[in-house]
């Protein structure tokens, strides 16, 4: 499969994520879309290393290259699981001080 | 001898150093035998250096080198020769005797004043001693400075009266108007010649183009006019009669304004190389000695008519140097000094004995309560006016010959102010002296005749203003006659080999005595007359030219108008406007600009989240833009696609 | 050795002063270390072998920075400078009571150090280091025991100094980015060769930086604001020695490192500098605060440092070298007056003053000789190094040098306006009561006065100790 479908794909997840950032109000939705966007990243990044090294293998079949971004994708991961997890909890304590998961509650940065 | 002329200025300095430290704790007739025993060892100094130059001639004496750069060397040296040597004794000479006069004329002083006042008086003589020895033009400056720095403290010797004060500062700041004159003039001359020793300078002055030699001489010119108060920066001598009387007699006879005439006879090569400053120095000269002399018609101060006619007299000097008759201009500052410090002191003593009064409205008929005062007064006024064969009138008659000789125009312009100097004088004789007193009676009743300190520089000042002309008489009377001009000869040899010379007949010189002479008398005769019977009634309010010249020409408020108040408001200007609303105004103005600024951007936070990443997302996509140039990113689209 | 020494002994003596408790032991502390500071400039410059003045040790040598510090002519002088001031000051202010009198001193000795490093620095991270130490201390002196305003008058100066500083780092990074070895030291940026359009950029950031510090007008205002609201001892330190920073650096750092930019843009300063000479005393003539009026004829008198530092010739140049160190020792008796009146009679007004030669005769006497020296009458210190400055001008251009003289026209009417509104006249209410000056205020302002009388009797030494300067830098162009 071309890897132009790939970057499609990704480029359709992440302008849907970005889009979601910017125009919802409801900071789950709004942090739903985050993890949208750092997955289409994954998924780019991939599509790319396996290319890389399909392209690598043709020239020597034991070579390692074009790895590294299935490498970077799990650290992603397991970071993007630690944010979850703080997300959510600020999150949580968020509506438990505000009754209300709107981000625009959040202006207290101005001041 | 020559060697030993440091001591000369040394004794003075000490006097200035002992009196000055010790003047709390030391009598006051100790301060006063420190302060004259100091002058008097110059003056015995000074006569053996005299007879040694006249005997061997002059030499360069230095003693160690003030400045030395790469460019130029200025030695700490002294000028021994017959110049020198001989306003190194009209220096000490008179100098000693106003010294002794003062410690009578200030004994009403408390000691600390009274140590002050000598220690100022030594310092002045000392500094006029520097002038007068300097072997270059930058000892020179230092004494030159040095004696406007003592006349400013002793102008201002009564500094609690403001008055005194503005005179002294006046006297100052006028004097270093003319200063910048000589500065500029100095530097010119170690810019083109590399050196400021006399020796040197007069030696290459052939190198000079005329051009610099006019430029120079104009700019030493400024330094004698703020100096020796020629016009336009003469207004500061008058009120410089604010210090005590013996000071005015030593301002106006012994140092000070003789600097400027020493210092152009001193470079008369250069001026007799540059005939435009010449000719400029003859008419500022004449000038001022007919100006300051119709002011003095008019004037009520005993002191102020005296004042004025120094200026007018230093007129005649400088007349004397522009056209060229150098001997005459150093003759005439030697009679002169003279004659003016026994008239400034008689005129002390007047005051003394009148307890501090000095208007001459109020005088009158002191002839039999001041038998030697008057005397010595009346000697020293016929000096003045120029009879003979008292010594004013050789000196002046050289000077006004010489002048003849130039341009007769000069000399009738000279003789008319002769004739002036001679009504002023006697109108001030007669009003002080003669008629009936016109003070109060307690006055009268304390009138008696001034100590022997007082009256003995009197008598010895008297003798040589009958006598001090002897040694310049004209060579129309007997061959050779002249011994000053025989012994400043070596001086001017280089200025007379380049001057055409002048020769009148014996006849029109007799002529030209004669008639002048006559007019003098004739004068004297008027003003004593009409003087004789003055009543303080007399007095009406003077109108049109009296009004003028009793205002002196209203030179000060003219002064005031266009010069001192214009800088006053210009300096008003730049500390009220410029420095306050323009350049610190422009610096806080951009300490605004910033703080408006940063109030501005501020608005941008406005603490949604969402407007915080929009701006993220579009900044990243510009970034993206620039980064990838054009070229990149088509080529990434295209591949897309 | 010598050189480290003199930067250590106020360091390590002025962080110890921070922990001192007692107004006299502070006092008597810092007092001990600038008199040994003094003993060792002395001993450093006239008595010991001169492969002692210089120093060069590592310091940051990933940077290319080395530790050196050398002294010539100009260096020894400001040195000595530095060294005999703070003595004087600190025995003149004695009497003025400081809160916190630890921190006070140490900081002033902080800021001894800043001056002493910067005049013995040959690499230029070490120059700016110590240019900055000498400036914070300062700042925090002012803000803490300044006077009413001092809060906004300190802010003012610090951004003005710092602005100028920033400039400095800027041309300096650059220059140690062109030098050949990548090196900041002395010698290296002397060799740096540059196109004459960067020449003439990274010559006004440091211009700049410099012009700020002397002051050049128009950069002068933060001047007359912080004189009049720094502490005096401080006062005393801007303006008897921090200027000379100034000057300083336009000789050892702008001319031999930008020749032909100096050289062009010499008529421009000149002119800027001989209008602010001309400004600055028409400013001072109607002046009616004591320490403003000094602090404008400082102003005047550092304009004319400047015009001749560009009139680059032998003659001006050598007239500047002594000149900063006659001006800073003028400068300083004058503070210390105004200093004891203020702390006396609790004015600077003149026209509250008056009177005060019937009161105090030996300070009337003392202040007589400064004004005088302030004058540049011969025979006085400043008269020789103006004499050869305004030479060294008018050997530039005749025109200039006699707009510039006009100067010493009218230094002379408010110099003597000064005098005569403080000490003669009759007393005012303020004055009626006045005292004579302390016994150690009158011997170090008595010290002052010999020292004005005796260079400016016999300046020769003074002129040899720093020639060797001034060839070297005519021989740079």
């Amino acid at each position: 499969m071309p890897i132009q479908y790939y970057i499609y794909l990704c480029l359709t997840l992440f302008s849907i994520g970005i889009i979601g950032v910017l125009t919802r109000r409801n900071a789950i939705i709004v942090f739903m879309c985050v993890e949208l966007m750092l997955n289409a990243v994954n998924l780019l990044l991939v599509a790319f290393s396996k290319m890389h090294h399909a392209t690598a293998v043709v020239g020597d079949a034991a070579t390692n290259a074009g790895i590294e971004g299935q490498l970077f994708v799990f650290f992603i991961m397991v970071v993007a699981a630690a944010e979850v997890s703080v997300g959510l909890a600020i999150i949580v304590m968020m509506y438990r001080n505000t009754h209300s998961v709107d981000i625009n509650f959040l202006n207290r940065l101005k001041n | 001898m020559s060697k030993l002329v440091y001591l000369v200025p040394l004794f003075p300095l000490l006097g200035f150093l002992v009196n000055g430290l010790g003047r709390k704790s030391m009598s006051k007739s100790l301060i006063g035998i420190v302060g004259s025993g100091s002058i008097l060892a110059s003056f015995v100094v000074s006569l053996l250096i005299f007879f040694d130059v006249k005997a061997s001639g002059g030499s360069v004496v230095t003693l160690f080198n003030f400045i030395k750069v790469d460019s130029f060397t200025i030695p700490f040296a002294f000028q021994v020769d017959q110049l020198s040597s001989l306003f190194l004794l009209i220096i000490t000479g008179i100098g000693f005797l106003i010294h002794l006069y003062s410690s009578a004329y200030m004994h009403e002083e408390e000691p600390q004043h009274f140590g002050r006042y000598f220690a100022y008086l030594n310092l002045f003589i000392f500094s006029m001693l520097l002038l007068v020895l300097g072997a270059n033009y930058v000892i020179m400056f230092i004494g030159w400075e040095g004696v406007g720095l003592c006349s400013y403290l002793l102008i201002g010797f009564w500094f609690k009266n403001d008055n005194y004060n503005y005179a002294a500062k006046k006297a100052f700041v006028m004097n270093r108007i003319g200063d910048l004159g000589f500065l500029l003039a100095l530097f010119w001359l170690l810019l083109k010649l590399g050196t400021a020793s006399y020796g040197d300078v007069f030696a290459n002055v052939s190198q000079l183009s005329s051009f610099d030699i006019t430029a120079i001489t104009m700019l030493l010119f400024v330094g004698a006019i703020g100096k020796s108060a020629q016009i336009p920066l003469y207004t500061w001598l008058p009120d410089a009669m604010a210090g005590p009387t013996p000071v005015s007699a030593l301002i106006h006879a012994a140092t000070m304004v003789t600097a400027g005439i020493y210092m152009i006879a001193r470079s008369n090569i250069l001026y007799t190389m540059a005939p435009a400053t010449q000719t400029l120095v003859a008419v500022i000269g004449l000038a001022t000695a007919i100006f300051a002399a119709t002011i003095a018609l008019k004037q009520n101060d005993i002191k102020k008519v005296l004042a004025y006619s120094t200026v007018s007299q230093l007129g005649y000097m400088f007349l004397g140097l522009g056209v060229g008759a150098y001997t005459g201009a150093v003759f005439h500052v030697m009679t002169h000094a003279f004659f003016k410090a026994l008239l400034f002191l008689a005129a002390g003593s007047v005051i003394h004995a009148m307890h501090h009064e000095q208007d001459i409205r109020k005088m009158g008929g002191l002839k039999k309560h001041l038998p030697i005062t008057h005397i010595t007064f009346l000697l020293g006024c016929l000096a003045i006016a120029g009879i003979p064969p008292f010594s004013g009138f050789f000196s002046k008659d050289e000077i006004l010959t010489a002048a003849f000789a130039q341009n007769p125009l000069y000399y009738f312009i000279g003789v008319a102010g002769a004739l002036m100097t001679a009504f002023y004088m006697f109108r001030l004789y007669t009003l002080t002296f003669l008629g009936q007193f016109r003070g109060t009676q307690e006055q009268e009743h304390h009138l008696q005749e001034s100590p022997w300190q007082m009256t003995l520089p009197l008598i010895v000042l008297a003798i040589l203003s009958v006598a001090g002309g002897w040694v310049g008489i004209p060579e129309v009377f007997a061959e050779h006659a002249h011994s000053l001009e025989h012994f400043l000869a070596p001086i001017f040899a280089e200025s007379a080999k380049l001057a055409e010379q002048h020769h009148l007949t014996a006849s029109q010189e007799y002529l030209m005595m004669g008639a002048s002479t006559a007019a003098i008398v004739v004068v004297i005769l008027l003003a004593i007359n009409s003087y004789k019977k003055y009543q303080a009634s007399d007095d009406t309010a003077a109108t049109g030219l009296g009004k003028v010249l009793e205002n002196k020409w209203y030179v000060d408020e003219l002064y005031d108008a266009v010069v001192v108040n214009p800088l006053h408001s210009i300096a008003g200007f730049f500390k009220n406007i410029i420095e306050k609303s323009g350049i610190d105004g422009l610096v806080n103005g951009v300490g605004k600009l910033v703080g408006y600024g940063s109030r501005q951007l501020r608005l941008v936070q406005s603490g949604q989240v969402g407007n915080y990443i929009l701006i993220m997302v579009l900044c990243m996509v510009v970034f993206f833009l620039i980064w990838f140039n054009d070229a990149t990113i088509v080529r990434f689209i295209s591949k897309l696609f | 050795m010598i050189p480290v020494s003199l930067i250590l002994i106020p360091l390590i003596t002025g962080l110890a002063a921070f922990f001192l408790k007692g107004e006299n032991a502070a006092k008597n502390w810092a007092l001990l270390s600038s008199a040994i500071t003094l003993a060792v400039a002395i001993a450093g410059i006239f008595f010991l072998a001169p492969q002692n003045l210089s120093y060069d040790a590592a310091w940051l040598p990933a940077l290319g920075s080395r530790f050196s510090l050398v002294t010539d002519g100009m260096g020894k002088m400001l040195v000595l400078l530095t060294a005999i001031s703070f003595p004087v000051i600190i025995i003149a202010t004695a009497k003025n009571k400081y809160q916190n009198p630890g921190s006070f001193y140490g900081l002033l000795l902080l800021s001894q150090t800043g001056l002493l490093g910067v005049f013995l620095a040959a690499d230029a991270l070490v120059f700016y280091f110590f240019w900055e130490l000498a400036l914070i201390p300062v700042y925090f002196l002012c803000s803490i025991w300044g006077g009413e305003k001092r809060i906004a008058v300190t802010f003012k100066f610090f951004v003005y100094t710092f602005v100028g500083s920033l400039l400095m780092l800027a041309g300096i990074l650059y220059l140690y980015f062109q030098s050949a070895d990548h090196s900041f030291a002395l010698q290296s940026f002397y060799h740096i060769k540059l196109s004459t359009g960067q020449e003439s950029l990274i010559f006004w950031l440091f211009f700049i930086a410099f012009a700020i510090k002397m002051p050049v007008f128009p950069f002068h205002t933060w001047q007359p604001d912080t004189y009049e609201q720094s502490p005096t001892a401080v006062t005393m330190i801007l303006s008897g020695i921090m200027v000379k920073m100034g000057i300083f650096a336009l000789l050892r750092w702008l001319l031999p490192v930008f020749p032909h930019a100096s050289e062009q843009y010499a008529n421009l300063i000149i002119i800027l500098s001989v209008i602010g000479m001309l400004y600055a005393s028409l400013i001072a003539i109607r002046q009616d605060d004591f320490k403003r009026l000094i602090a404008y004829s400082s102003i005047a008198h550092i304009g004319l440092m400047s015009a001749a530092v560009f009139a680059h010739n032998q003659t001006g140049l050598e007239g500047v070298m002594i000149q900063m160190f006659n001006h800073g020792i003028n400068v300083i008796g004058l503070w210390i007056v105004a200093d004891v009146i203020e702390q006396q009679l609790g004015t600077r007004k003149f026209s509250d003053l008056g009177g005060l030669a019937q009161k105090a005769p030996v300070m009337a006497i003392l202040l007589v000789v400064l004004a005088l020296a302030n004058i540049a009458l011969p025979l006085t210190n400043a008269f020789v190094g103006e004499f050869l400055m305004f030479n060294g001008l008018f050997r530039y251009n005749i025109w200039i040098a006699a707009v510039a003289c006009i100067c010493i026209i009218l230094v002379a009417v408010y110099t003597l306006n000064m005098v005569q509104k403080i000490l003669y006249g009759s007393t005012t209410a303020v004055t009626e009561n006045a005292r004579e000056i302390g016994g150690n205020v009158q011997w170090m302002l008595a010290i002052l006065v010999i020292i004005i009388i005796v260079l400016g009797v016999y300046p020769q030494p003074m002129i040899d100790l720093t020639k060797d300067t001034v060839h070297a830098i005519l021989a740079n162009r």
